[in-house]
């Protein structure tokens, strides 16, 4: 049985915009498995971001509840928040703009060591930074601990950025985009690097990205979570979300997304869409957010009902989804436009 | 000069450009020569900093004011004339612009004045360069627009902020086009978009390309573009070109370890699992390159002769090149994995 680490409940966020409020995220419910390889994808705005830093308890919910091992994060008070602190890290997109400009690479781990008062003394403190560095293979570490940002490439910076992450020991890191600006040569090597880490320490890794190519290399053996408009629309294992995805809003994603072959992406079937436009945040359709664009639009149905995230009748897979006309029982039918 | 083919509408020859700095010579092109034919679509691959911005900017003579050609050619083939583009009087070179080399830039969330409607920026770039007729323009640009997949009478009476960006960067590929050029580069053209409108952007191209028939030079960094859009694809390392060849005989039978290299770290949505790896390394310092071939250091297949010789790419009949000493290698440890 997949034990939950975190779980998020009817997670509701909303920020205001001047007189206007936007919905950011609506009705988030899934968990998170200790030591399973989760992937959230979804485009700009789809609030993947947003979720990320609500697991991290870096932003509070509008409404719903996160549990940390059981635990209601929002209840946490004193040491117990400090734990749950350290617990969970998060490593941002850019590896330019996280890290102090004006720190060395040994202030910049040494610092969050001696906060939480994880090491004794400036030895320990030295010791304890050559192991972090020589975790992320910045190695021979003394080549790396003096350096200062722009003495490294953005490679070694994002690698800093994990050591930075794993240097409270969590046991849940959020990976945002970690590798969304590092150069594609080098990109899987950090990719694997993160992934080792999940085996030598123990430490469950969620990775957002919007590139679908890299959450399935990423979580082929785990799990993908696809988000569209502030809801998640489907999760499940992800060789079955690659190889049969069930949401329209997956199969139009997957249908659009070229491969780096040329015979496989001339001959791939495009699934258009009956709209171009992505409706705002603060302006909504009724029911099912995708429905203005959805070549399976039920007319009567997907206008009308929120579809709920749930495993669709008479499914063989324990992937859920969130479509009115699935939840039904129906089998898509395309739409003519 | 007299070489060039009808069929060839730029001709890049043997170009050096140098960055001069503080910090000393940064070398970002280095003996670059390529062939665009008429109606062929380039791609130009390559990480940040291999230099395939400075080769398309030196296009349209674009560079940045510390940047010195030190050395090449430039020929753009028109209406059976041939001129230099590295030789254009200031003049000259405003009607070589947009006329008959265009180019969209990256980022087309920035390109349009945000104070003035989309009719008075194609009005302006066509009255720029000679057209007087308003109805004529207005002609020309809604059908542009249509032809982009766009509401022609609405997206033309819009300010820049009502458009989103799929639509902004579609008017840009309108505007780009609105005089009729044979070359259209474009820097980046769909990176930061969303997966939708990436796809209505290559879509909306290849269209365009069919009707208006304009090569394309298109910079990338993503290698699934280039198998979907190019013809002809040119791998930039360390500002020079390593391998070019038609799309299929680099994403299929590639000949240098850097292609190869690329290729093998490229995700993928296929059904079954990936077998990745990443290349070594970090791309080089361009101030200070390594000896010889400049991807040495990262290659498994490098020798003692790589680190001191640079191999070179020799534009002859074949259509395939690739600049490094031991393509044999490349080729044998492939067939093993194969």
């Amino acid at each position: 049985m997949p034990e939950p680490i975190i779980e998020l409940q009817g997670v509701y966020r909303d920020f205001k915009k001047g007189r206007e409020v936007v919905p950011v995220l609506q009705d988030i419910n899934f968990a998170i498995n200790k030591l399973e390889f989760l992937c959230l994808v979804g485009e700009s705005g789809c609030g993947k971001t947003t979720t990320g830093k609500i697991i991290c308890g870096l932003l509070p919910p509008s409404s719903g509840t996160i549990h940390f091992e059981g635990q209601d994060i929002a209840t946490l008070r004193g040491a117990e928040k400090r734990r749950h602190r350290r617990n969970v890290q998060i490593i941002h997109q850019d590896p330019y703009a996280s890290l102090n400009p004006t720190q060395t690479v040994s202030e910049m781990l040494g610092y969050p060591l001696l906060a939480h008062r994880l090491v004794n003394g400036r030895r320990g403190t030295d010791s304890r930074v050559k192991e972090l560095l020589d975790l992320v293979d910045l190695t021979p570490v003394e080549d790396f601990i003096d350096k200062y940002p722009h003495q490294l490439s953005g490679g070694q910076r994002q690698r800093v950025s994990i050591a930075r992450a794993l240097t409270t020991e969590p046991s849940v890191i959020v990976a945002d985009e970690s590798v969304s600006m590092v150069d594609v040569s080098i990109r899987i090597g950090l990719l694997q690097m993160m992934m080792d880490l999940r085996d030598r320490l123990n430490v469950t890794i969620v990775f957002i990205t919007h590139d679908l190519a890299l959450a399935k290399y990423f979580a082929w053996d785990g799990r993908i979570g696809v988000m569209y408009l502030g809801r998640l629309v489907e999760i499940g294992a992800t060789q079955q979300i690659i190889a049969a995805p069930q949401h329209p809003y997956t199969k139009v994603l997957l249908s659009a997304i070229p491969e780096p072959d040329p015979q496989k992406t001339r001959s791939k079937q495009h699934i258009q869409l009956r709209s171009e436009d992505i409706p705002r945040l603060t302006e909504l359709p009724p029911g099912c957010s995708f429905h203005p664009r959805c070549p399976w639009y039920v007319p009567g149905a997907c206008d009308v009902a929120v579809p709920q995230l749930a495993q669709p009748a008479q499914s063989l897979v324990d992937t859920k989804v969130a479509c009115v006309p699935l939840e039904r029982g129906d089998k898509l039918v395309l739409h003519d436009s | 000069m007299s070489d060039l083919s009808p069929e060839t509408v730029l001709r890049v020859d043997d170009l050096s450009i140098v960055y001069r700095t503080d910090r000393g010579d940064v070398r970002a092109t280095n003996n670059v020569s390529f062939d665009l034919k008429r109606g062929e679509a380039m791609a130009l691959i390559g990480e940040s900093g291999s230099g395939k911005t400075t080769i398309s900017l030196a296009l349209i003579r674009k560079l940045p004011k510390n940047a010195v050609v030190t050395n090449g050619h430039i020929l753009y083939q028109h209406k059976n004339k041939v001129q230099d583009v590295l030789g254009l009087s200031r003049r000259q070179l405003r009607g070589f612009r947009w006329n008959d080399c265009a180019m969209v830039f990256q980022g087309a969330q920035n390109a349009f004045n945000p104070v003035l409607k989309i009719r008075k920026q194609f009005e302006d770039t066509a009255r720029a360069h000679g057209w007087t007729d308003k109805d004529a323009i207005r002609k020309r640009a809604l059908s542009l627009l249509e032809l982009v997949r766009l509401d022609p009478e609405r997206v033309y009476e819009s300010f820049p902020h009502e458009l989103s960006g799929g639509m902004k960067q579609r008017t840009l590929l309108a505007l780009g086009v609105l005089l009729n050029p044979q070359v259209v580069i474009l820097d980046e053209p769909t990176t930061a978009l969303d997966i939708l409108t990436q796809r209505a952007i290559i879509d909306v191209l290849n269209d365009m390309q069919r009707q208006l028939l304009f090569s394309i030079i298109f910079i990338s960094h993503d290698l699934s573009l280039a198998a979907e859009m190019a013809d002809t694809v040119a791998t930039v390392y360390a500002g020079e070109i390593v391998e070019i060849g038609g799309v299929d005989d680099i994403f299929y039978r590639s000949l240098h370890p850097y292609t190869y290299g690329l290729l093998t770290s490229v995700p993928t949505l296929d059904h079954a699992q990936d077998v990745l790896q990443s290349i070594p390394g970090s791309p080089p310092n361009l101030i200070a390159p390594p000896s010889g071939c400049k991807f040495h250091p990262r290659c498994s297949f490098a020798s003692d002769q790589c680190q001191v010789e640079g191999p070179l790419l020799e534009l002859g009949r074949e259509t395939h090149l690739a600049a490094c000493w031991h393509k044999d290698r490349l080729l044998a440890s492939r067939k093993e994995v194969v």
